[in-house]
């Protein structure tokens, strides 16, 4: 599934998306950063309630597919300009992340 | 190829926001030099989780990059309190982060371990009172 469905299947609002065609492959969910860098894999979608700057770096550092931030959170605009800039894609979603995991589970 | 291609960066010690700088860039210069992703990634994560070291326990340090054509070489210099029991610093879960710096994410004890796990060699040299000196390899096609 492409990371542009997101938006259209499950509401979700996109925050940042410069690369709308990537595909997901699984997902992983976390909040402590060094938990993430060392467990998720390469194209999951990520799925945290964390939106500091550093949220940024760490998806582009371990390369998941995307950002799906869970609870409603959204980011400054100064994060959203370095995630567009940095390739990042994150989105938004009014759900929790169990949720968003049950949701996205059997697509990706 | 025997010379290698460095990169040398200041990392600052007090800036949380921009603190990966280092690795972005790096990652940047493999991604253009044509490395496979996998070994991106894995330079990718060492580097960064070595810089947050340097960010959170050490007041900043020195990053030197050496890329060969088989192998990356990142060494992690700086001059902070040093690590009294490295055993201790390499399990996972153990951190002597701040608060200040767990409600930013990080702190949960995974930073040593993540750079072992996804480098084929790791070294730590380190003197309480003087500093910490790291020294990392990834071997290109080990995996």
């Amino acid at each position: 599934m492409r990371v542009s469905e997101l938006i259209d299947k499950y509401g979700m609002k996109a925050l940042s998306l410069p690369d709308p065609d990537r595909e997901i492959a699984g997902g992983y969910c976390g909040d402590l950063l060094s938990w993430v860098m060392g467990r998720a894999q390469q194209d999951n979608a990520w799925i945290t309630i964390m939106s500091n700057m550093n949220v940024v770096a760490v998806a582009s550092l371990s390369d998941v597919s995307c950002v799906i931030l869970a609870e409603g959170v959204t980011l400054e605009q100064g994060i959203v300009d370095t995630a567009r800039g940095k390739d990042v894609n994150v989105l938004s979603s009014e759900k929790s992340a169990f949720e968003i995991a049950a949701l996205l589970a059997p697509d990706v | 190829m025997n010379d290698a291609l460095t990169f040398h960066f200041d990392v600052d010690g007090e800036n949380f926001v921009s603190a990966g700088q280092a690795s972005v860039q790096v990652k940047k210069n493999l991604r253009e030099l044509g490395f496979p992703p996998e070994v991106i990634r894995r330079v990718s994560i060492a580097m960064y989780e070595g810089e947050i070291n340097m960010v959170i326990h050490a007041g900043g340090g020195e990053a030197d990059v050496d890329v060969f054509e088989d192998r990356i070489v990142i060494v992690l210099t700086d001059r902070g309190p040093g690590i009294p029991d490295i055993d201790l610093a390499m399990q996972e879960g153990y951190s002597t982060a701040t608060d200040r710096v767990r409600s930013l994410g990080f702190g949960a004890g995974m930073g040593l371990p993540n750079m072992k796990r996804y480098t084929d060699e790791m070294r730590i040299d380190s003197t309480v009172g003087k500093g910490t000196v790291i020294t990392m390899s990834i071997l290109v096609n080990n995996r």
